[in-house]
């Protein structure tokens, strides 16, 4: 064996313990010191941890200790525009204090006296990691163009090679089989869908991060988006079809409509629902076994639930990839449907 | 009347816990099937293995996905009793 192949071998060695050690002891210490405060007495809620993890929040708690405020952006027609940092919502003694007239309830803010809710704009752990995942992306992509000029005549390096055949991958495997011709329109859209879903799923695994694509709001928003970039891009035979579906007897047709209309509408929610409920059960899934720990305080349970919880990390690598992959895959459906060309019956 | 309502609860606890069970059940019937006749076609021809292993993760995971519906509302219902 060459003193290469040598390096190589321990060098992929310490990358998959480093990479097993982030994934099975990472998120154990993030919720140690979450669980407990100050005596040991004290009762673990477990389904407070849990869904406080894979929910919103303005505090972006790393550990007991480390925690970032973040800013609150409120705006109100009483009050005007404020921005201010979230840890004035807290007390000495980590209870929620009221501030300049808002109090926060349940992670949501509103007006103190009146009790009305307010236009909140504050940047959120899910909007922090909305950005990062933005920032990545453009990283990435922006150089991975640059490379793709400079070496035109050249075989790729860096971080062009993989990139690249991932996105040939979805170009030849998703978007064109599934839209046909002008598939180069709608190519943009669906890049951008597979890696932002792809980037989202894969950083929410991260130890400390927030739980991105498990949003709702954020799969409503990639939903809506293929929801209009498909009726938008409709031609006249997807309308017929749906309105006026040929080749049937005229009762059935009134009966088929209503149907058809909902089906516009069910698509996208599907989709919606789909990646945002296999995220956050992930989530959920790996938040009970780690406090599984918690609840026995044992030693030996913590060891045993810490290879569970590496085992289903590593499953949720892969349904992270699967679920861009379904996301991206249906929605180049919905608009090579819409967009088929008539065909003769 | 506290304790009537402390049944109701504790009816609904029990609910949910049979449906996260009954959702565990239907995912395991549908992805056991889909894993059977995947393993069938690529036994009959395994040229296409590739294919069919391929195709069979991503059927499995949209069933994972309909079980894990049922999950997140039988942890809904526990958390709100």
């Amino acid at each position: 064996m060459t003193a290469f192949s040598l390096k190589i071998r321990l060098f992929s060695t310490l990358l998959t313990v480093l990479f097993l050690a982030i994934f099975s002891t990472g998120t154990m210490a993030q919720e140690a010191g979450q669980g407990h405060v100050d005596e040991h007495t004290e009762e673990l809620n477990v389904s407070k941890v849990i869904i406080d993890h894979v929910l919103d929040d303005h505090v972006w708690h790393f550990t007991d200790n480390a925690v970032l405020h973040l800013p609150v952006i409120v705006y109100s027609k009483e009050k005007g525009l404020d921005v201010f940092s979230s840890s004035n919502f807290y007390g000495e003694h980590h209870e929620i204090v009221p501030y300049k007239g808002y109090k926060l309830e349940e992670n949501k803010i509103y007006l103190q006296d009146t009790g009305e809710s307010v236009l909140d704009l504050s940047i959120t752990k899910n909007v922090a990691m909305l950005l990062i995942n933005a920032a990545l992306m453009l990283i990435i992509f922006l150089t991975v163009a640059s490379s793709y000029k400079k070496n035109r005549l050249k075989a790729p390096t860096g971080i062009q090679s993989f990139i690249e055949p991932i996105i040939v991958f979805v170009k030849d495997e998703i978007v064109k089989p599934n839209i046909g011709h002008h598939y180069e329109k709608f190519l943009p859209y669906m890049l951008t869908l597979f890696f932002f879903i792809l980037f989202g799923n894969l950083l929410g695994l991260l130890p400390g991060a927030a739980n991105l694509t498990g949003n709702i709001a954020v799969t409503m928003t990639l939903a809506v988006l293929t929801f209009i970039i498909t009726n938008v891009s409709g031609n006249k035979a997807y309308w017929a079809h749906i309105f006026w579906t040929p080749g049937v007897p005229l009762p059935l047709r009134l009966v088929i409509l209503p149907v058809e209309i909902v089906g516009i509408f069910t698509r996208p929610f599907s989709l919606m629902i789909r990646l945002f409920v296999a995220i956050t059960a992930g989530h959920i899934v790996l938040l009970s076994l780690i406090c599984l720990t918690f609840i026995f305080h044992s030693v030996v349970v913590g060891g045993v639930a810490s290879l569970i919880v590496l085992f289903i990390n590593l499953i949720e690598i892969l349904v992270a990839a699967i679920q861009a992959y379904v996301f991206t895959l249906f929605s180049c459906v919905y608009v090579g449907m819409a967009t088929a060309e008539h065909e003769h019956h | 009347m506290f304790l009537t309502l402390l049944a109701d609860i504790a009816w609904a606890i029990m609910g949910a816990g049979i449906g996260a069970g009954l959702a565990a059940i239907g995912a395991g019937i549908g992805i056991g099937r889909i894993g059977g006749s995947a393993m069938e076609g690529m036994a009959r021809q395994p040229e296409a293995s590739g294919r069919i292993q391929g195709a069979m993760l991503i059927i499995a995971a949209l069933i994972e996905v309909a079980a894990l519906f049922a999950l997140v509302i039988c942890l809904l219902i526990w958390t709100l009793g």
